[in-house]
């Protein structure tokens, strides 16, 4: 029993304990910011084990741990505890200085981390819920607010109907294949000479709900209204962390324990890709509210995500380790901007209330124009080197269609982006934000520095996700 | 004298959960009818792991429906709290009423 494999997951669990019983002990104090200083303290503590953690199975085969595990799971506790910093000063400016939040989002990340270690369909079950559940309390977490309440009612309704969809894809699994662990389900379908329709209509299942967990065509539905509703800082966080969960989750299950079954699920990916980079392109154009059109901009950047899983291989599985890790970058420091815009302590949302940030606010708008030129795919920006990671594997092994809308839709999408661009510099200015909050500023400088220089040293990141990759094909 | 086979199980399991995506959609009144249907769908599911664990005379089956029974409750309490805040700020639980976020 090497249970010890699991020390981060575990460490983190326990922490989350501590702090909720921390948080409620004092009774005529605001809790809140040593509760969310705990919660950094334990993410950063958790990185560090996984990065000493060891490699192999635990508890029967249901918990695994790799160099692709390790990866995912920093890049998910950076996204969250960026996240998390983001929403200190927000939550105390509009009145929701709850100790909940970090609590939340503490268990949220603990659920990312069990769905990317999962090695067994019911550890993906149980860590999806542990995600989800945490999920629909912060979407409706500004709970006075009727947009927020209806962000967390459509959220929950819609994701309890995607694990019903997991849950019923993987009863199939389990009956026609006989097993939920993947490794044995790998050698299971593997000695098959036909496979069953039962395990092929499991598995569409699971692929769908996985799908709309990461707000992939054409269950993306919920995801504007989501990204609307929801507090800003809640926004942030849903853009960035729960995708890396995700995808790590569909990557892990479609190459290893579904990986001869590529033939079935590769048309439903290529199809799932091509629909969310068209839609998320041409859906944004409209948008007045930033929100909104930030909820397709990550609906088109799944779209390429998806490229990569589809075309497969080496390199188009470290195609998506790359652009998962500097889109959560580019996601989290957009949306840094947008929790920074509020005008007397009111939070304003629209395109138009960018106006003039050039002149307002310099460094805040270089910085948005960073993060959007890198959106649109403008060279040398780190947005740049991701979809090249994924549009080359995708050419080099022949799937012309894919290649080709991508870089159509990365034109239309470019559209929005420089619109963005145009409106802070070249229309009339409105009046200035609040002064900016220094969590803002922090996540702002990180993530702008890793878009901008990222070209300097890709080699180290390369490096990295080839090693990731290289644990579950090698 | 018919006997109650596996396929049997999954008839009925396939029917309730078809049900419950149904009642998900087709339903306009109420958002307690939707957390229904939402429990619904989990229970034809684990109606099937259990139908398929005695099949295969493996334990999994029957210890994943019971992490699932688990998982639903917890659940359920998530979604009747974001009904009874939802109820609070707007005097209604009509599905219909459900559309203050569009575009």
């Amino acid at each position: 029993m090497n249970w010890t494999l699991a020390l981060p997951e575990i460490v983190l669990a326990v922490a989350g304990l501590v702090i909720l019983v921390a948080g409620v002990i004092p009774k005529d104090r605001d809790t809140t910011f040593p509760c969310a200083m705990g919660v950094l303290g334990a993410f950063l503590v958790t990185a560090v084990l996984v990065i000493a953690q060891g490699e192999g199975t635990a508890f029967g085969g249901q918990y695994v741990a790799d160099d692709f595990s390790a990866f995912m799971k920093l890049l998910a506790l950076a996204g969250a505890a960026l996240g998390l910093l983001l929403a200190l000063d927000w939550n105390a400016s509009q009145g929701l200085s709850r100790f909940e939040y970090p609590v939340l989002v503490l268990f949220a990340t603990l659920g990312m981390m069990v769905m990317i270690s999962a090695n067994d369909l019911m550890s993906l079950y149980l860590g999806l819920e542990l995600l989800s559940l945490p999920l629909y309390v912060l979407a409706g977490f500004d709970r006075d607010n009727p947009r927020s309440a209806e962000a967390g009612l459509k959220y929950f309704v819609l994701g309890a109907l995607s694990s019903g969809m997991l849950l019923y894809g993987a009863s199939l699994v389990y009956g026609f294949a006989g097993t939920t662990n993947f490794d044995r389900l790998a050698d299971a379908l593997s000695a098959q000479s036909g496979v069953s329709a039962g395990v092929v209509v499991g598995v569409v299942f699971i692929i769908a709900a996985l799908a709309f967990k990461i707000a992939a065509v054409p269950f993306h539905m919920w995801t504007p209204d989501v990204y609307e509703g929801a507090p800003t800082p809640v926004t942030a966080f849903f853009a960035a962390a729960p995708k890396v969960a995700g995808i790590a989750l569909l990557v892990r299950a479609l190459s290893g324990p579904f990986g001869d079954l590529a033939q079935q699920w590769q048309q439903v990916i290529v199809l799932a890709s091509l629909g969310s980079m068209l839609l998320g392109a041409f859906a944004a154009i409209g948008q007045a509210n930033i929100k909104r059109l930030m909820a397709y901009s990550s609906i088109n950047n799944v779209g390429f995500i998806l490229m990569g899983l589809a075309v497969g291989g080496e390199s188009g599985l470290r195609g998506v380790l790359l652009y998962t890790a500097i889109y959560v970058a580019m996601t989290l420091g957009s949306f840094a901007v947008l929790v920074a815009m509020r005008r007397g302590g009111r939070a304003v949302e629209r395109v138009d209330d960018l106006a003039g940030l050039g002149r307002t606010d310099p460094g805040m708008a270089l910085a948005m124009a960073i993060f959007m030129f890198s959106l649109a795919g403008i060279p040398p920006l780190a947005g740049f080197f991701a979809k090249l990671y994924v549009l080359l594997p995708a050419v080099e092994q022949g799937f012309w269609l894919l290649a080709t809308v991508g870089v159509l839709a990365s034109v239309v999408a470019a559209y929005y982006y420089l619109r963005i661009i145009k409106v802070m510099y070249f229309d009339d200015a409105a009046p200035a934000f609040d002064a900016r909050p220094a969590g803002v500023s922090v996540v702002l400088a990180a993530t702008a520095l890793f878009t901008t220089f990222f070209f300097l040293f890709p080699g180290a990141m390369l490096a990295a996700a080839r090693q990731a990759v290289a644990a579950l094909v090698g | 004298m018919l006997a109650v086979g596996l396929a049997h199980y999954l008839t009925v399991g396939a029917i309730l959960s078809v049900l419950g995506v149904f009642g998900i959609f087709m339903n306009r009144k109420n958002v307690i009818v939707i957390l229904m249907s939402i429990e619904l769908i989990l229970l034809s599911v684990n109606l099937n792991l259990v139908a398929f664990s005695a099949q295969l005379g493996d334990l999994a089956g029957q210890v994943f429906a019971m992490f699932i029974l688990t998982v639903a409750a917890a659940e359920a309490a998530i979604g009747l709290a974001i009904v009874v805040i939802y109820f609070r700020n707007r005097g209604t639980i009509e599905v219909e009423d459900v559309s203050t976020l569009k575009g």
